[in-house]
């Protein structure tokens, strides 16, 4: 059977792998994108775009049950947690083929099945139609992302004991369900699966939930949850899980508990088994594959992208990825991708996103900081929209002004964040920030109160 | 009195900043007018810059160690109690280019009333020399910043803060705008020599302003100048006899050998005034008073200050002026005027044992002499071969200004000056 040769063999069509498919294109290079699920990866059929969604469904839920503090009734509220799955999945389904009308707009050709390296310039592919040969005439991108990974010994079978791929299908909700893990992912489902009714216990090995933010955030964050009556335990240490009890039980260094699922959210592994990394001898490091600052392997003419390539694994940083390698490959000079400024959204209620450095992490660094924060109890459009928990906290350093750090808790965090990752992109300074104005009443005004607060000058708190 | 604005003076033609050494007078002191109120670093000098209006040093707002435009705002002169936010806060970037305690505005145009309220009533103190400028002597607008560099505002601040001049500074950023680790290299680069390990291979060495000047300036002239060059050889052995016997006298200044250079290039410039002459572009200006720059050569750079109305100085007045104008600018104690405003100079590499050279042009002078040591060489005489004291002297022209008969005639005169030196005593 003849190969199919084109200048670029995309393998994975996550947001790593279909930007950088687009880009190519965009760059007048032939592209193949091998997929052996949907397009569009774990993102948008399995993560973040369906999730979104039923953290959305989450939300007008509280909205509906707290309507009486806006003076509306509204009785016999009934959720339907599988109808939030339904919609979920639709939005998903959308997305996808949002992906698959890019491709044809920008003229690639999708390769349904399972691609792995022969060669450096071969990818086999298997699917459903039998095998068949791609050649890449100039690259090939690897993009084949990560999978949820478990507790040693503990397996996930997305019945008793699940990951985010069966809580994303699962058309009936627990009882109750022990998350083991509070990072984004745990956190997000604690809260979809509260606001649905589901007696929710975080377990955090970690001293904190979110650890990877900021202190004050995590300890907000889990007064919040713990309001909303979902018990957090951090610094537990989970030693086996077996079904037993209600549905599962789990014993910690706290004591044995039990819950009628255990959702694993103890964070993602690279999927970089059975895709010929092996043969080529193409090198590893800690479990990702060792990429270029323009995202080359250790061998020339192989690149990889996304949650494969290492930490932080997310969709936006694997985008940027794609465009760097895509560029690269395109011959022309990318800027590499600022691996310093990648801001980290969590989208429970209230949202949390940050960029930077923490202001623990900042110090430990040796950085001189100010710090300014404000809290949207202040903020006029916060109180007009009944969404007055969490701040903004700033962290500058004190003799430059430079933003260090950004921290946000409160709603709409994840998008008022970008104001600073541009800001730091131009290297703007606190002046620079409070010399733009803000419109007012809006949710950036806490921004822009923060930055203020942060060079003593905050005018509302 | 009212408000006087204390502006970054413009101490020499081609001056766009300058640095604050110190000040001293500091915030709150009572200052007269004339009071010295700060020192200046220029890219040609150390100046001090005087207080051009009396009161109260209210506000100081270019830090010393930061550099500013000229033209824009640095201090605040007022008696107690008078508002002067308005004026603070209406500097806007005409501030500190890169200093601590840089202006938090961008570059905005002081609206002119404010600039009708605070400009002080003239005086003849306006037109003084050395005098710093007030708003309405100040040659750019205020906010104007000239040469402005493509930098991120972090790259500014830290710029400021280790004191690394961002003019200076290849910008890696998008469209070469510079950004923090550019910076960053450079002030790494920068503190490598204060390391001072003989075993490293090269060190990179910050330009001084005056280097940087020079640099930025050089180009200017070699490029766009067409330069041709005179050489003439000069029998030196009646003017040296002469200098010997004048220093021999008792009460009279020491005379150099490049004082009489300077006399007898004033007289012959006064009948070539084609070389005396500065080429304008559309036209040719030709200058009917001999100002000499005569470069003085520093350890970081050099230096060409200004002696005036040569041609009407005796040999003795030109040889005091010449020494005190030296001297000074060794000290880095030159005015203003004192560095600019030539039509023509002189560098003279003789004590160096040059023999001859060629020298750039100091745009916008139309020409400068390079002059070579005096050499005792064997020279042939009616009577046979005798020693003789010969110097070389060459003329650098602009050729848009003149032509080389031109520069041929001039340098002939100041042969036949030189050659017959008593030409130059009457």
């Amino acid at each position: 059977m003849a190969a199919r040769t084109f200048d670029v063999v995309v393998v994975g069509t996550g947001p790593g792998g279909y930007v950088a498919a687009i880009r190519c294109a965009q760059l007048g290079l032939s592209v193949a994108a091998v997929e052996d699920d949907r397009p569009g990866g774990v993102c948008l059929n399995w993560g973040c775009i369906p999730t979104k969604a039923l953290l959305r469904n989450a939300e007008v839920l509280h909205l509906v049950e707290s309507a009486e503090r806006f003076g509306i009734k509204a009785d016999n509220v009934r959720a339907d947690y599988g109808e939030a799955i339904k919609r979920s999945r639709g939005v998903a389904d959308r997305m996808a083929k949002g992906v698959e009308f890019l491709f044809r707009k920008n003229k690639i050709t999708l390769v349904p099945g399972t691609g792995m390296l022969r060669s450096k310039t071969t990818v086999e592919v298997r699917g459903a139609a039998g095998p068949e040969t791609l050649e890449a005439g100039r690259a090939v991108i690897l993009a084949t992302g990560s999978e949820p990974r478990s507790l040693p010994g503990v397996t996930i079978d997305e019945k008793l004991v699940i990951s985010s791929n069966g809580a994303v299908r699962n058309e009936t909700r627990p009882a109750s369900i022990l998350v083991i893990g509070a990072g984004a992912v745990g956190m997000e489902f604690a809260d979809v699966y509260a606001a649905y009714g589901t007696q929710v216990t975080v377990l955090e090995a970690l001293p904190r939930v979110l650890p990877i933010e900021d202190e004050e955030v995590s300890t907000l964050l889990s007064r919040l949850f713990s309001l909303r009556g979902m018990t957090l335990k951090t610094g537990v240490k989970v030693s086996a899980v077996e079904p037993g009890g209600a549905g599962v039980l789990v014993e910690t260094d706290g004591g044995r508990l039990e819950a009628g699922q255990v959702l694993m959210a103890v964070g993602r592994g690279a999927r970089t088994a059975g895709i010929g990394l092996e043969a080529l001898g193409i090198q590893l490091e800690r479990g990702f594959v060792k990429v270029s600052p323009t995202m080359e392997t250790s061998v020339k003419g192989v690149y990889a992208i996304g949650d494969m390539a290492g930490a932080p694994l997310l969709a936006h940083k694997a985008m940027a990825e794609g465009v760097v390698a895509a560029e690269a490959i395109a011959g022309r000079q990318p800027r590499p991708v600022d691996y310093g400024n990648v801001p980290s959204c969590t989208y429970c209620r209230p949202q949390v996103a940050s960029i930077g450095l923490s202001e623990s992490k900042a110090k430990e660094n040796g950085r001189e900081v100010t710090v300014g924060k404000f809290p949207f109890t202040a903020s006029g459009k916060a109180v007009a929209l009944g969404e007055t928990d969490g701040f903004v906290k700033v962290v500058a350093d004190k003799a430059t002004g430079e933003i260090v750090g950004v921290h946000i808790v409160g709603p709409e965090a994840t998008e008022i964040i970008h104001e600073f990752a541009v800001g730091r992109t131009l290297e703007a300074t606190l002046e620079e920030i409070v010399h733009t104005i803000h419109a007012h009443p809006t949710l950036s005004e806490a921004a822009f109160e923060a930055t203020l607060a942060a060079l003593g000058q905050a005018i509302h708190i | 009195m009212g408000v006087t604005k204390v502006v970054m003076p413009k101490l020499s033609e081609q001056m766009e900043t300058g640095k604050i050494i110190k000040w001293l007078k500091q915030e709150g002191d009572r200052v007269q007018s004339g009071d010295i109120l700060a020192e200046v670093e220029t890219d040609k000098a150390d100046v001090e810059m005087e207080a051009f209006g009396s009161g109260v040093l209210r506000k100081i707002l270019v830090a010393a160690g930061s550099a500013a435009p000229v033209g824009s705002l640095i201090g605040v002169i007022a008696e107690p109690g008078e508002d002067i936010a308005s004026v603070v806060a209406q500097a806007g970037g005409a501030g500190a280019l890169d200093g601590p305690g840089a202006p938090r505005t961008p570059p905005a145009a002081t609206p002119v009333a404010a600039t009708e309220m605070a400009r002080r009533p003239s005086t003849p103190e306006a037109a003084r020399p050395g005098a710093p400028a007030t708003v309405a002597a100040a040659t750019p607008a205020a906010g104007e910043t000239p040469g402005r560099v493509k930098a991120s505002p972090l790259a500014r601040k830290i710029a400021a803060q280790s004191g690394v001049d961002l003019r200076l500074v290849q910008g890696s950023g998008p469209g070469g705008r510079v950004v923090r680790r550019d910076v960053e290299a450079m002030a790494t680069a920068g503190a490598a020599p204060a390391a001072a390990r003989p075993a490293v291979e090269f060190e990179d060495r910050p330009l001084s302003q005056m280097r940087a000047a020079i640099a930025r300036r050089m180009p200017l002239s070699k490029a766009p100048v067409p330069h041709f060059y005179v050489t003439s050889e000069i029998a030196m052995d009646r003017a040296w006899g002469l200098r010997e016997e004048l220093n021999a006298l008792e009460g009279q200044p020491k005379i150099s050998v490049n004082d009489f250079v300077v006399r007898a290039c004033a007289v012959a410039l006064l009948e070539h005034p084609g070389v005396n002459a500065s080429f304008q572009g559309e036209s040719i200006r030709v200058f009917h008073r001999a100002h000499i720059g005569i470069a003085v050569a520093l350890e970081d750079g050099l230096i060409t200050p200004v002696l005036r109305d040569a041609h009407a100085k005796s040999l003795a007045r030109i040889a005091l002026e010449a020494r005190d104008l030296a001297e000074r600018a060794r000290a880095r104690k030159l005015r203003a005027p004192e560095m600019s405003g030539a039509t023509f100079s002189i560098s003279n590499l003789g004590m160096f044992d040059v023999t001859e050279f060629s020298a750039i042009i100091n745009p916008p002078e139309g020409a400068i002499l390079a002059v070579g040591s005096v050499r005792t060489v064997p020279v042939v005489t009616d009577a046979g071969l005798g020693v003789g004291r010969r110097m070389m002297l060459t003329l650098s022209c602009d050729h848009r200004a003149m032509d080389g008969a031109m520069g041929a005639r001039f340098l002939q005169d100041v042969k036949r000056l030189l050659e017959e030196p008593l030409r130059l005593l009457v």
